[in-house]
């Protein structure tokens, strides 16, 4: 067991930090893109349902799949970090937009209403009343694309953008158990640890007296 | 300070279906005054109430504040001079006590600490007191604080005009009676023109100084509150049999409703 750490030690490091970095890239393009997106959503229902629509397909594509349609695409340049992220953040559209849009219509009607009638412009009640009221079922949104991401980016060595799927991989080729629990078991926790970090933080922000959505 | 008048001049509202809601309906409110607008739902006293803030446009006539169009002023300042108080409140369930009273001053883009001071002011005026329920938030209040907090709120910049939609209705007779005298200190002090949606006829003839009773989009009757109970007026007359029967059918109990005589039954 020594020896292995010895050995492998500083890669399972490496190989986290990978993992790491390329779900957080992955989160907060997919945040930039969903949030605005579900905001919009609200302001034109008529789009809901057809872009919600597109956002859920996407959701239902296989990984290796997505990476395999993503591999050709001349814009990502066959760079398989980009690849890798760019399948990550289609997954983590769906949660984050769903949720925004959600959320924000999840607001008790009479709130806006008043918000209006004491003359708050609609960036006013956007910014000040909706986006707080809805911070919690946003930010387990946030939650839910995280998780997934964390477990979507171990398939993204197959494309060879790193991360732990890695070591899982090589432990599958080289039947070394050893080496899949090492890429498996950081990744679980990665998972659970952001999962847990993000609850606290959407607890935080769930206002009181509201029932979460 | 000076309340400001609203003149309704032949106001219709017609539903996007077709229904007429209201039918030139003119009505003046002089300044500082308290008018109750009555009358059975769905005749249109609220939609009335709303278009002094333009949350609902009127489809034919014109409104005048002060004499001047309401058609061409910007919504969002008309909006910040009124002040509007509803049945459920509509307090901001993530702001505290102090923040939601502050809001319109700061929307209006007064410095917070300008406004610290009437807000302590203003809870002090409608019974709450500012060191215990400042920091508050609106789910750690009972029904009668929030109505108190919303009050506060609708005063808070100054407004010259209040518009209050069945504001007490969901309270307790009790603590509805407290709050109707809290509204009467409170314009003592400070008066508006105000427009007052109810239900409720003794409310009407406790707070306001006019009565203006609707039926099917229109006004029936335009009285002083004083001339209201004893005005000969057929529609008013049938207005409060109406709402009073409940009590006569009480007091006249023997008369109204015999004894109960078992029928004879026959073998």
């Amino acid at each position: 067991m020594k020896a292995f750490f010895a050995r492998y030690g500083s890669q399972i490091a490496e190989l986290t930090v990978e993992h790491i970095w390329l779900t957080g890239w992955a989160i907060l393009i997919a945040t930039l893109i969903s949030i605005p997106l579900g905001i919009l959503l609200t302001r034109n229902k008529r789009l809901a349902k057809p872009v919600l629509a597109v956002v859920n397909t996407l959701q239902t594509i296989p990984s290796l799949a997505m990476l395999g349609f993503l591999l050709p695409l001349p814009l990502l340049g066959g760079k398989a970090a980009r690849i890798a992220i760019t399948a990550l953040v289609a997954y983590a559209l769906l949660p984050i937009v769903r949720n925004t849009y959600a959320g924000i219509r999840g607001v008790d009607p009479t709130i806006i209403e008043v918000a209006k009638a004491l003359g708050m412009t609609s960036m006013q009640r956007l910014t000040r009343v909706e986006l707080p009221l809805a911070a919690g079922v946003i930010l387990a949104g946030l939650r839910t694309a995280t998780v997934t991401c964390v477990g979507i980016a171990t398939i993204a060595a197959a494309v060879g953008a790193g991360g732990l799927g890695e070591l899982i991989f090589r432990g599958v080729a080289s039947l070394d158990n050893r080496l899949v629990l090492a890429g498996a078991i950081p990744a679980a926790l990665l998972a659970l640890g952001a999962d847990a970090l993000l609850g606290i933080v959407e607890k935080k922000l769930r206002v009181p007296g509201r029932s979460p959505a | 300070m000076l309340g400001s008048t609203i003149e309704f001049r032949e106001i219709s509202y017609r539903l996007p279906g077709g229904r007429l809601l209201l039918d030139r309906v003119s009505l003046k409110l002089e300044a500082d005054t308290t008018t109750a607008l009555l009358g059975r739902s769905g005749s249109g006293k609220t939609t009335l109430l709303r278009m002094v803030n333009r949350m609902a446009e009127p489809t034919g006539g014109e409104i005048l504040l002060e004499g001047r169009r309401l058609r061409n002023q910007d919504p969002v300042t008309v909006r910040r001079a009124i002040g509007y108080v509803i049945q459920e409140t509509g307090l901001f369930p993530h702001l505290t006590v102090e923040r939601n009273v502050s809001l319109v001053p700061e929307l209006k883009g007064e410095s917070p600490v300008s406004v610290d001071g009437r807000v302590a002011n203003l809870l002090q005026l409608v019974g709450l007191d500012p060191a215990q329920f400042r920091k508050r938030m609106p789910h750690e209040l009972s029904g009668g604080q929030r109505q108190r907090v919303g009050l506060a709120r609708a005063l808070a910049a100054d407004q010259k005009i209040l518009l209050m939609d069945e504001p007490f209705g969901a309270l307790d007779p009790l603590t509805r009676a407290e709050m109707q005298d809290v509204l009467l200190r409170l314009l003592e002090k400070m008066p508006k023109t105000v427009l007052l949606v109810t239900h409720d006829l003794d409310e009407a003839l406790y707070l306001a100084s006019h009565i203006v009773l609707m039926a099917d989009g229109q006004i029936i009757a335009n009285l002083p509150a004083s001339e209201f109970m004893t005005s000969d007026l057929p529609p008013v007359q049938e207005y409060v049999r109406a709402v009073h029967r409940g009590e006569a059918e009480k007091a006249d109990a023997p008369t109204v409703f015999p004894a109960y005589q078992a029928p004879e039954y026959r073998a």
